[in-house]
């Protein structure tokens, strides 16, 4: 169930372990037959830690969904919800308990269990509603950071950035440091810290705090990791506002990876199952666990989409040659030898058949025909999609970023989706190190007349957040941070990669750039460069004792754990891996973030929440 | 599955597979043996699992996920009439205790070559031998149960920070409630920031909190957020004009207007925002979206009595799908070149007043009627619109938005193609002109276009394009036979 998360360097089950074991604990303490009521959010992030057997072998009977009204009639002693701390929920929460049937016998006991922290706010707000008191067991479940895969975890806090850099709430920041502790206490303090920007210098700040306050933290266990990297995300704004073009980027920008799953059109998924008509094509989206348990999918994953094709052609012949051999088994042994492989081998064809489909379905959407390319006529997803990345590029390496440009123009004429076009504003202006006067106010002008007024409001997010400003003092310094990072490439090579720039087709992302210097040659090198970049730059080591001093093996690589405080991408995480596999690279990453993101996931989360229309 | 069983059968019964011949040597006997119970031992592997790990319903969740059960025992439970209820849930978790220590298919094989087999990892972890794994995260039971009236501001914060509730109300002194509230801050906890920013709020005067807070900047944030997030929308600009952000309290303000749902109310609201301290860049853009929401509430109750008397031809021919209150400038535009085109400048609702009032640039301007005048059909009035006249009276067509933009649009319109031919003709650059030439169909566009270019070879290629024996082909062939 959980193999993929131990494949990595670090054997990461021993966190999904503990978090395991603080489960059980809180279900044991509500004595009896319970139902659980969740938080829908919470899920998705709590499915990569338990499944329902085990809340099952602690008598949880039944789940049900949070929602307003009365709670379904279930026969169980204790009713628990599971919950983030969240006001709006407490509503809700409120509404349930308000609506219990008093009468009822046996009455059945309510618990709280935040997750992931318990908030005095929202117990107030209870208290206020007069119903904190039906609450036996208040608790918090701190899933701070989740196992996603054998090398990355994530806090799953979809607001994190919005908090960090808009509302200049730290309090994700304060969990990210309890979950670095966390980690310390399962793989040893990290003795060597690197930071850059404002929110690394607090997490690091407060790691050193939380350490000395508790000093019973100071254990006795190997160090596993060697270094850790504290990157803020406002280091670097550009990256996520490319479209990431390895295939597990392509699968997330274009369907959504969440929680490692991804839900797809059903069509190219059809069982083709002998003497059925195809009459009942499936309707319902097909939902597929992505990650690295997947032999193939582990292969391919972080390759650039381009890459992909040959990869999977390359796979069915093996496969088709393997089913083929029996054909050449004669001895017994040699039958024998086959059908032992024959359920390896039917698992493989069906991974390959589903990411054959999925790859058919990238490429309906990415590939132009030769025949389009050249005129104009209005466009196809896929004429779209090559236009959008053409710009993409464009600006990336510098072209024509200080004018209105023509593509944006158009699409907002088209009314394309407003996130798209705030993407590549956004891509233009930090490109640019900032918009002229006259080309933010027509962009902004153009929204707004476009999309509704009403949208000031989002515009004025991003320009706090810094995603869209002003150039100010007429001095665009992103050539120069261009250049002296090697953040464009001209001569990419896309099959057989020697850089991570692989990963956007032609653009390095700054983020990894810099966990590459820091390894080799070291960031004295670019002084000049982190100076123009946002927030602090430092270095802090935590003492380890004597004995566990770490006395490296010869050729023995040094693990960093990589933390982008206000989320990451799959192509970052993909340019990460690509670096820990080079040969004579010397150091491997793990990764970890506040959130799984991509452009899109990413402003939406900064847009304004508006009512929706009126119909 | 039945795939899996239709090539294992092709399997036996292909003809080149020779296994079961009876003359095998004696001690082949044994091995054959062995080998039928491990075919035998395959027909229950292969059947029981597709996919590779887990069992997953189409849906594609996992069965035994969490997301997963809770649609199952969800399900289970509102049919919960009397006995049918256990035998729903027990059928529901039969497949579970397969999951819970099965061996995948994968660590099977995997497994072959470490070790001889390879238990789950929840089985593994369930002895004894986790401990090294997992240390004891929390802090020990006992520190719940101690209990102090007396805890200094650091204590208290740090208690909190734990999870602990405690009582704030000791602190009395104004000196007591700051210490607490910087220690609070120093905890990087906004949970316990906002936990102590409440206990002030309550216990402090409004000017003494707005001053002390106007020095923590970050105690600052998190009452905002906290106002933000709870609604006390007056308490929260009067603390931003405290502070002098009248910006911020100008953008607070104006985002009111998205609860209220009342036009007339709204736009008394937005009437009321024009005179907010917005930055000079936004307030432009305040103004008109007062502006705005007022045509809009006078074309809306116009057009709505127009409609409903039903004398009105263009209502009648194509009914009004929604209300245009609330919606864009852009869609407001489209509207009433869609109904109002041919209004005098005078009237709120006509297209030329619109463009005055809210300085639509002109490329916007012709996007917007274009579309609106050919998904009407009315071919007129877009040739009146690229039509311009100079001061000598010639007449010239001009298209603000490029004459490929014309035809892409008339042409999803379904323009006929002396319609379209008209425009791909001035489309400037060749090749696109060909292009689009080519594709809608305008024959004539290509052919003049070739012959401009002195291009034989394509003029002859395009020929076996157009239809035999018509007039496209004798002007090709007269064409060639004057080159």
């Amino acid at each position: 169930m959980a193999a993929h998360l131990s494949s990595g360097r670090v054997n990461l089950t021993a966190l999904r372990e503990a978090g395991r074991r603080e489960l059980r604990e809180f279900l044991d303490k509500c004595a009896g037959s319970k139902a659980i009521v969740w938080d829908e959010y919470l899920t998705g992030p709590f499915g990569l830690i338990a499944q329902y057997s085990l809340l099952k072998e602690h008598e949880v009977e039944k789940m049900f969904t949070l929602k307003p009204g009365r709670l379904p009639q279930a026969d169980v002693r204790n009713i628990i919800f599971f919950v983030r701390p969240r006001l709006e929920l407490m509503d809700i929460i409120t509404d349930n308990v308000r609506r219990e049937d008093r009468g009822r016998s046996p009455q059945r006991d309510f618990h709280i269990l935040f997750v992931p922290r318990r908030s005095l706010l929202c117990e107030q707000w209870l208290k206020e509603q007069g119903v904190l008191g039906s609450f036996i067991h208040r608790e918090q479940y701190s899933l701070d950071l989740i196992p996603f895969d054998g090398d990355l975890l994530s806090m799953e806090s979809e607001s994190a950035f919005k908090e960090c850099y808009l509302e200049n709430d730290q309090t994700s920041l304060y969990h990210a440091a309890k979950g670095l502790m966390t980690l310390q206490a399962l793989y040893g303090t990290i003795p060597q810290i690197f930071g850059k920007g404002d929110c690394a210098r607090h997490v690091a700040n407060m790691m050193i705090r939380m350490k000395r306050e508790f000093p019973g933290s100071q254990n006795s266990i190997f160090p596993v990791f060697d270094t850790l990297l504290l990157l803020d995300r406002n280091v670097d704004l550009l990256t996520p506002l490319a479209t990431q073009l390895t295939y597990e980027g392509l699968i997330d920008e274009i369907y959504g990876i969440q929680n490692t799953y991804v839900k797809l059109p059903p069509e190219k998924f059809a069982p083709k199952k002998q003497g059925e008509g195809g009459k009942d094509l499936p309707t319902e989206p097909k939902k597929l666990q992505l990650n690295s348990a997947e032999e193939l999918y582990a292969e391919i994953r972080d390759k650039n989409f381009n890459a992909v094709g040959s990869v999977l052609s390359k796979k069915a012949k093996i496969i088709s040659a393997a089913f083929e051999e029996r054909h050449h088994a004669k001895t017994v042994g040699e039958i024998k030898q086959f059908v032992s492989q024959l359920p390896h081998m039917q698992a493989a064809r069906s991974s390959l058949a589903n990411h054959t489909s999925i790859a058919e379905l990238i490429k309906d959407i990415t590939t132009v025909s030769c025949y389009c390319i050249g005129f104009y006529s209005f466009p196809t997803a896929s004429e779209d999609f090559f236009d959008n990345l053409t710009v993409e590029q464009e600006f990336m390496s510098g072209i024509d970023t200080d004018k209105v440009n023509n593509y944006i123009e158009d699409c907002i004429a088209q009314k394309h989706s407003l996130i798209k076009i705030l993407r590549l504003v956004c891509l233009q202006s930090v490109c640019n190190n900032g918009l002229k006067q006259k080309v933010l106010d027509h962009y902004k002008r153009e929204i707004l007349q476009t999309y509704g007024y009403e949208h000031i409001l989002t515009l004025n997010n991003l320009e706090k957040a810094g995603l869209l400003k002003l150039q100010t003092g007429g001095r665009n310094n992103y050539p120069t941070i261009r250049k002296t990072l090697r953040l464009w490439m001209d001569d990419v090579n896309e099959q057989n990669p020697n850089d991570i720039s692989y990963v956007y087709s032609g653009y390095a992302p700054l983020s990894v750039r810099l966990a590459q210097l820091l390894a080799r040659p070291g960031w004295r090198s670019i002084e000049e460069v982190l100076k123009m970049l946002p927030g602090p730059h430092f270095e802090e080591r935590q003492q380890l004792p004597t004995g566990l001093q770490k006395k490296r093996q010869h050729g023995e690589n040094r693990v960093t754990l990589v933390f982008f405080l206000g989320g990451v991408t799959y192509a970052e995480i993909a340019a990460l891996r690509f670096l820990s596999q080079m040969e004579d690279g010397g150091t491997e990453y793990v990764i970890a973030t506040t959130k799984l993101i991509n452009g899109t996931t990413w402003i939406k989360s900064l847009m304004e929440k508006l009512e929706p229309a009126p119909f | 599955m039945s795939r899996a069983r239709a090539d294992e059968e092709e399997y036996w019964h292909s003809s080149k597979f020779r296994a079961f011949t009876f003359d095998d040597e004696d001690d082949e006997l044994s091995q054959l043996k062995e080998s039928k119970r491990a075919v035998n031992s395959l027909r229950d592997i292969v059947d029981d699992d597709d996919d590779d790990l887990e069992k997953v319903s189409w849906s594609g969740e996992p069965v035994g996920s969490i997301s997963w059960s809770i649609k199952e025992t969800a399900s289970s439970s509102s049919s919960l009439e009397g006995r049918d209820q256990p035998q729903k849930g027990s059928s529901s978790y039969a497949a579970l205790p397969k999951q819970v220590s099965s061996y995948s298919l994968s660590s099977l094989f995997k497994g072959r070559n470490r070790l001889p087999s390879l238990p789950s990892l929840s089985d593994a972890f369930s002895d004894t031998g986790v401990k090294n794994y997992a240390p004891e995260l929390r802090r020990p039971k006992a520190e719940y149960k101690d209990y102090s009236n007396d805890w200094s501001p650091r204590d208290t914060v740090r208690r909190m920070q734990r999870g602990k509730v405690c009582s704030l109300e000791r602190f009395r002194s104004l000196q007591d409630k700051l210490v607490l509230l910087d220690e609070a801050v120093a905890g990087h906890d906004g949970n316990v920031i906002t936990a102590v920013l409440i206990f002030l709020k309550r216990t402090l005067r409004r000017e003494v909190l707005f001053r002390e807070l106007e020095v923590r900047q970050v105690a600052l944030c998190h009452l905002i957020h906290f106002l933000k997030e709870t609604g006390e929308q007056k308490l929260l600009l009067d603390l931003l004009r405290f502070l002098d952000r009248t910006e911020e309290v100008a953008l607070s303000q104006y985002r009111e207007h998205l609860n209220i749902q009342d036009v007339e109310k709204k736009r008394e609201f937005l009437k009321g925002c024009i005179g907010l301290p917005f930055s000079a860049e936004d307030i432009s853009h305040i103004q008109d979206h007062y502006t705005l929401l007022e045509r809009q509430i006078i074309i809306e109750a116009n057009d709505r009595h127009l409609a409903m008397a039903g004398q009105s031809e263009i209502f009648r021919k194509y009914p009004r799908k929604a209300s245009i209150l609330n919606m864009p400038l852009v869609t407001t535009l489209f509207y009433s070149c869609f109904y109002h085109y041919t209004e005098a400048e005078g009237t709120f609702s006509s297209p030329t007043n619109l463009k005055k009032t809210f300085k639509i640039p002109d490329k916007q301007y012709v996007l917007t009627a274009l579309a609106a005048r050919a998904k009407l059909r009315a071919w007129e009035d877009v040739d009146a619109l690229l039509t311009t006249k100079n001061w000598l009276g010639y007449t010239k067509k001009k298209a603000p938005i490029g004459f490929h933009r014309v035809v892409e649009i008339l042409q999803r319109n379904n323009a006929p193609v002396q319609v379209l031919q008209e425009y791909v003709r001035l489309v400037e650059d060749v090749e696109t002109r060909l292009n689009l030439a080519t594709k809608y169909k305008c024959h004539d566009v290509v052919i003049d276009t070739y012959r401009d270019l002195k291009d034989r070879i394509q003029l002859m290629a395009y020929k076996c394009k157009v239809e035999r024996g018509s007039a496209e082909e004798e002007k090709i062939n007269s064409l060639l036979s004057n080159m």
